[in-house]
């Protein structure tokens, strides 16, 4: 049976990791590559890191960051943040990494997502979403690190990006990203239901019954969360301890 | 050390398969044609020397792979007289077959006989992410050590069904029950991905490297 993904996020800036875990074990805690390996011996079943660098320099240190995993993990990762065209799709997984996570980009120019999916495969392009509620059962689609509303209906979104050839939906509720009060549940299931790609549920996540809904309730095929993990509340074996125990499908 | 080529088919990164090969303990070098296979070319390694296997990557769509195959055309020549050993990784595991629905009806290598056909509408696709395999009545040589339910990492929209079930050695399911590893003399596959699949990967790779060693 396809069991539900556990996905820790790292937040990445300038080649350092921004919230780290605190290893005692690791040589260097603010290496991305390290912190991606001890998720690896926790039982991650995926990797994403999000490049928040501002600089102009950022591409050489993610390229540098991306080489450096894909040398050492076995596991899948996807790299996300700053990725503004085609040619940047193309250096990064060229570079080593299973999948890009496309955002702003992808709603300023769609074909972005067609033209790195007829390259590489839809399983490479990553679609992330950010949305906020707008409404009874309305969602809309920000970008720009949620600092730019764009008028667009989230599921409307969903479903175009599905059609031009994502292969996942990356979807953070805006409104519970940061609460640790749990995944939007509703969000979640109306977009996993209006799409036939996998989605992953991000934001919100404060403990592992959350992660249970989302998946149970939400229908998502998996979840990401950050600073659980970082923060040592959880590791990710004990998430799939406790997914497992509940029923569902967890690869441990 | 086992020295393995990797066939280059330019159709993506091939860090993370020349490193799981390297994880299982081979040599790995990555070849963009015949030409680097043949001996006294002034390529690194040699079908019958020094190579004891190659591997076809799994990065691509169908059409793209066969297009590129055909660089290696006295290499696989080799794997279809039984001289080479070969492993078909995700993509390259369909490429071992007869033909593919993938983009309009395509030929494959046909080294196994049997179709690649779409995932059914009934189930999300791709097909991503851990799943576990059952282990079959087959040969069992990539399974060896390898238990019954251990967790891969597939991504792929379509699937084989090949015409004989005795090359089937694991099958996994997913809306349909299809097969995970193919064996068929000197030609092995995966439909997951074994290099991205942790320990579990390593140890299926280790059992081909094994093989070519006999």
């Amino acid at each position: 049976m396809l069991t539900k993904r556990i996905i820790p996020c790292l937040d990445v800036d300038k080649g350092r990791v921004v919230k780290g875990i605190r290893f005692q074990n690791l040589r260097d805690a603010g290496d991305p590559v390290e912190q991606a390996l001890a998720y690896e011996r926790q039982g991650a079943d995926e990797i994403v890191f999000l490049d928040i660098t501002a600089s102009s320099d950022r591409r050489d240190t993610v390229l540098e960051m991306v080489r450096r995993t894909a040398y050492e993990l076995s596991i899948p990762f996807t790299v996300g943040g700053g990725i503004r065209s085609y040619s940047d799709v193309r250096r990064v997984l060229l570079a080593g990494a299973d999948k890009v996570s496309l955002n702003t980009a992808a709603v300023l120019d769609p074909t972005v997502i067609s033209e790195g999916a007829e390259i590489f495969g839809s399983q490479c392009i990553v679609v992330a979403i950010d949305a906020k509620r707008a409404g009874m059962d309305r969602w809309e689609v920000y970008i720009y690190g949620g600092r730019r509303p764009t008028g667009i209906d989230a599921v409307d979104w969903a479903k175009r990006a599905e059609m031009m050839g994502a292969g996942e939906i990356l979807l953070t509720s805006m409104d519970y990203d940061g609460s640790k009060d749990g995944y939007d549940i509703l969000l979640t299931r109306r977009i996993a239901e209006s799409v036939n790609i996998p989605v992953i549920a991000s934001g919100g996540a404060g403990n592992a019954e959350h992660m249970r809904r989302a998946l149970a309730d939400g229908k998502a095929d998996a979840v990401l969360a950050a600073s659980i993990f970082h923060y040592g509340e959880y590791t990710v074996g004990q998430v799939k301890e406790y997914l497992s125990r509940a029923g569902i499908p967890v690869r441990v | 050390m086992m020295k393995v080529a990797v066939l280059d088919l330019g159709l993506g990164n091939l860090m993370s398969i020349k490193r799981g090969l390297e994880r299982a303990g081979a040599d790995v070098s990555l070849v963009n044609g015949d030409e680097g296979l043949e001996a006294g070319s002034g390529g690194s390694c040699c079908i019958g020397g020094c190579v004891g296997a190659v591997v076809l990557p799994g990065v691509g769509a169908f059409r793209d792979g066969m297009k590129a195959a055909s660089k290696f055309a006295a290499t696989l020549n080799g794997v279809r007289e039984g001289k080479t050993m070969l492993l078909g990784v995700c993509l390259g595991m369909q490429m071992l077959f007869s033909r593919s629905q993938e983009g309009g009806e395509c030929e494959g290598l046909g080294l196994i006989k049997g179709d690649v056909v779409r995932l059914p509408a009934t189930v999300k696709v791709p097909h991503m992410g851990w799943n576990s395999i059952e282990i079959t009545t087959g040969s069992h040589r990539l399974t060896r050590g390898v238990k019954g339910g251990e967790y891969f990492y597939f991504v792929h929209s379509y699937y084989c069904v090949p015409e004989e079930r005795s090359a089937v050695s694991a099958d996994v399911d997913y809306g349909v029950r299809m097969p995970a590893i193919v064996e068929r003399g000197n030609v092995f596959g995966t439909q997951f991905h074994p290099e991205k699949s942790g320990p579990a990967g390593v140890a299926v790779i280790r059992n081909f490297l094994e093989e070519a060693k006999r």
